[in-house]
Order: structure tokens, then sequence, then C-alpha cells
């Protein structure tokens, strides 16, 4: 008697999700282990033109991005506040916007967009063209060699861009909103300095380079388990971009979540908002 | 003693077997060439020899000791007495020809910079390239055979005591390829290397073997058939019986049309 597979149900199907879903964070967390046995700073060789690729050239970019979601919050926003006589709020609503959320997330996002996927296609066509064999035969840890340079760049420089991203947000929703929508200067940066703590800005900055770490690390795993071929290297790449996003939605809550606790812990006096 | 004792080797990648119960020793001073259809588990075998990859089940020794009683540190001490030269060369993209052959000296040994320069201008010069020529340029702008010399140049810059060719004469047109068997062969008399050939080209195994194995892929054997098909000199594979080995060394298709049209 011949033993016969059941065909595939939609239970078969989420269940092998769940398991290449665990699979995947399992072999994720062991290769993050590895990377974190291997670090020490790398020679200036090898660790300053990859710093380079990933914060100047980023630069642009963040610039950007930066520029426009400024310009387009106090567009949004305006409305709003017009309706209730508020106009004089929005600086406090596009900062605050700015450095707690919309700056570290999406500096993120074209981080892991610019340089992530750039990151997981080298990797790949360097592992399926058999270099990082090469590596290994030539007595250079692969690891140590091309993912702790790629990881401390992304993880020491996403602050920084964090920060441009904020910086050139601010100042575009200042003058959109001064130049175009007439609120008063004085009052627009007034109730910003009231809203606006130092705690928002740091919250805002260490949860970018937890966001860093998740790129480098995720883009780096994906391009080393590169399927062969052209098709191969380009999944790793969009899977690199897609599970960063995850990844940085993901941190994003739980790190948002954490910091409002704290504050609260460290604030007793302050009242909740939820 | 071997070099290398490949004892009841598996290797599987996922539901792909590869390699089934493979027991294969590496003498020292011998040229072992390895042949087999594509996707038989050659470049596998040498891999495992290695270390570059680990067996699913079964042992590799290097000495007469098995690798896994070494530390990850011994292990890639050790695995510098090896050369590979990879199939496609695998020469590191963003480096030029020079910092390629000088990688594994700059890497390993903490040699003035004098000294780097000119084992590296000897490395190419052994392998029929000028240093002023090509040492300048990046691996896309060399043609396939100058790849393979500057992939061989690599290995060799090393010192190795054992050199692995992964289908060296592979795309390689057939003087170049002549060219590249020479090496192979100046390289093993002037350092008595030991040397271990991967190829399909039986010009390649005539002219370099002292010893040949046959690999078959497992997915054509039956359940119990040993994957190594036949082992001796190249004389001994022409003449030999075995119709899965007169076919291969003749290049002869036989039966395969219809058996791959039928599967």
């Amino acid at each position: 008697m011949s033993a016969t597979l059941p065909r595939p149900n939609c239970v078969h199907l989420v269940g092998e999700m769940v398991l290449d879903g665990v699979r995947l964070v399992g072999d994720l967390t062991l290769f993050s282990i590895n990377m974190v046995r291997w670090l020490n700073w790398p020679r200036g060789g090898v660790i300053w033109p990859i710093m380079y690729q990933t914060g100047v050239l980023s630069i642009p970019v963040i610039l950007i991005t930066g520029g426009f979601i400024g310009m387009v919050l106090a567009v949004q926003a305006y409305d709003q506040f017009a309706l209730m006589n508020m106009e004089n709020q929005l600086g406090a609503v596009i900062n605050v916007t700015l450095v707690k959320e919309l700056g570290p997330v999406l500096a993120a996002l074209m981080l892991a967009g610019r340089v992530g996927s750039a990151m997981a296609a080298e990797l790949g066509t360097m592992r399926v063209t058999e270099q990082i064999d090469a590596l290994t035969a030539l007595g250079a840890n692969p690891v140590r060699f091309l993912v702790v340079p790629r990881f401390l760049a992304c993880f020491l420089l996403i602050p920084l861009l964090t920060l441009v991203g904020d910086a050139v947000g601010m100042l575009s929703g200042w003058i959109f909103s001064t130049k175009v929508l007439g609120v008063h200067s004085f009052y627009y940066w007034q109730h910003s300095i009231d809203f606006i703590t130092a705690y928002d800005v740091l919250s805002g900055v260490v949860k970018s380079v937890f966001f860093g770490a998740a790129i480098a690390l995720i883009a780096c795993h994906r391009g080393f388990h590169s399927r062969a071929g052209a098709e191969g290297v380009g999944r790793a790449a969009t899977e690199s971009f897609v599970y960063s996003f995850v990844a940085i939605l993901l941190f994003d809550f739980l790190l948002g979540t954490l910091f409002m606790k704290l504050y609260y812990v460290i604030w007793p006096g302050d009242v909740p908002m939820v | 003693m071997a070099l290398i004792d490949l004892k009841n080797v598996t290797k599987s990648f996922g539901p792909q077997h590869v390699l089934r119960d493979i027991t294969l020793e590496l003498r020292r001073g011998e040229t072992l060439v390895l042949i087999g259809e594509s996707g038989c588990g050659k470049s596998v075998t040498m891999k495992l020899m290695m270390d570059l990859l680990s067996p699913t089940s079964g042992e590799v020794h290097w000495d007469g000791r098995p690798i896994r009683l070494r530390s990850e540190k011994q292990i890639a001490q050790e695995r510098l007495k090896f050369g590979y030269l990879f199939q496609q060369a695998a020469l590191f993209d963003s480096l030029t020809v020079f910092e390629n052959v000088a990688f594994g000296l700059r890497q390993n040994k903490r040699l003035p910079e004098k000294e780097v320069r000119a084992k590296v201008c000897g490395c190419l010069k052994d392998v029929g390239l000028t240093s002023d020529g090509v040492a300048g340029k990046k691996p896309a702008e060399l043609s396939g055979g100058m790849r393979k010399r500057v992939g061989l140049a690599r290995a060799l810059a090393m010192s190795p005591e054992i050199m692995l060719y992964d289908e060296p004469t592979t795309g390689l047109d057939p003087i170049m390829s002549d060219v590249i068997n020479e090496l192979i062969l100046r390289t093993r008399d002037r350092e008595q290397m030991t040397s271990v050939v991967v190829t399909h080209d039986m010009n390649t195994v005539k002219k370099v073997a002292d010893r040949i194995v046959m690999l078959y892929p497992v997915a054509r054997l039956r359940p119990h058939e040993p994957q190594i098909i036949f082992e001796g000199t190249a004389e001994e594979a022409f003449e030999c019986d075995d119709p899965r080995v007169h076919q291969f060394v003749r290049g002869e298709a036989g039966e395969r049309l219809t058996e791959m049209a039928a599967a």
C-alpha cells in the first residue's frame, strides 16, 4: 500500500507560513548572535567606503523626504486646525510628529530602500558567484569582513540621518506654514517649544538606532541566503526591503509604547494621554 | 596516512540528495580527478574536502583527525593550506587584480607591502600575466581565461599544500584550456603539490590525472548502489566495461535523450 500525501489546503498553507516565519526569525537571531561575536572596528579601507555609501550618499534622499514631509504635514493639518481657530498650534503638531515618528521612520525606510536593498543585492551576488566562499578560502571570516562593517555603518549613521531629516522637515514645515499658510512665526515656534521635550527628540533617535541595526542585519542575512541566479538576487533585495519595513513598523510600535511608559515612570506627575 | 578522508559522507540540500554514503581519500602528492555528469556532486565533494560545506552525515578528516574536533579558529588556520580555483574564478568585483591576488597575503600574513608586491608580481608572472598589463584592472575587464589565471595566481599566492580546481577549463577555448592544464601540471611539479580537479573535460583528465573517481547522480542510482561507480587511472577508465563510465569518457549520449524525455 503506498502512502499518499493529502492535498494541501488552507490550514497546511497557514501552517507552512508560520513554520517559515519561525525558521526565519530563529535563523536571523543566530545570524545576529554570530555577528556580535565578530564585532570589532574594521580597517579604514573597509569601513570608510561603506560609511560613505550609507551616510553621505543617503543625504540627498533624506533631504527630499524630510523637506516634503514637513510641508505635507502643514497642508494636511492646517484645515482642521483652522476650523478650530488653532492655526498657531500648527508648529507643535508638525514638529512633534516629525521628531517622534515620521523623522525616524521615514529615514529608516529610505535607508532600507536605498542602502538595505543594495546590500542584499551585493552580498547575494557575492554568494551566487562564490565570492563569499572565496573569502572563507582565503582566511577571511565573511561575517567579520562583510556584515560587521555594514552593521556599524547603519547603526552609527542612521541617528545622524534621522536628525538631518528632522531638521529639514521642521524647516520646510515652518517656511510653508508661515510664508504660504500665513501662520505667525512667533506662535509657531512658541507652541513647538511648549510641546517638544528633549525626551521626544531622544526617543526618536534611540528608535532609529534599532531601525538601523534591523535594516543591516536583515539585508545581510537575505544577501547571505540568496538563491542562485538573477531571480534569486532580485528576490533577496525585495525580501530585504519588505522584512525591514515590517521590522521598522514593529519596532516603532513596541519602542513607542515602551518610551511612553518610561516617560510616566520618570515623570510620574504628568497625566497620561491614554 | 591520507591528507583528506571522506568517511560515509552524505550531503543533502533540503529535499535534494546530492551525495550518498561517499567514502574517498586524497593521498599526499597525487592528482585526483573527479568526473561525472553535471549535478552529480563533484563540486560539493570538493567543498566538503575544504570544509566550505559541512556534511549532512558522515565525517571529513584532515590528516587522520575529524574536522569537527577542531575549533573554528583552528579550522580557519588549517584551511589556509588549501588553494581553491573556483568555477567562475570568484574574483572580488570591487577589487583590482592586484588587490585580489594580494588579498590573502594582507589578510593572513603580516608582510611588508614591498614583499606583498613582489609576491603578487611573481604569482601573476607564474600564470603568464604581466603585472603592468592587468594589475590595475577590475575583474569585469578581463576575459574568461585571464580571470581563471588570476584566480589561480590568487590561490597560489598563499603557497598552498593542496590545490583544488573546480572545472578549471570550462568555458575556455581549446588553447586556453591547454594553457590551464599546463599550469596545473607545472604547479604540481614545481611545488610537489597534491591536487584535486573537478572536470568534464577528458583532455584535462588524460593530461593531469593520477587517479580518477567517477560519481553518478543519486537520483539515477538504485537504492543500494554505490555513488562512486569508477576508481582507477585514465587508461582504465577508457577500457571500463560499465556502460555509464564508457558513455561518459567517450562523450556518447546513448539512450540518455530517450531517458530524459521519459523523465
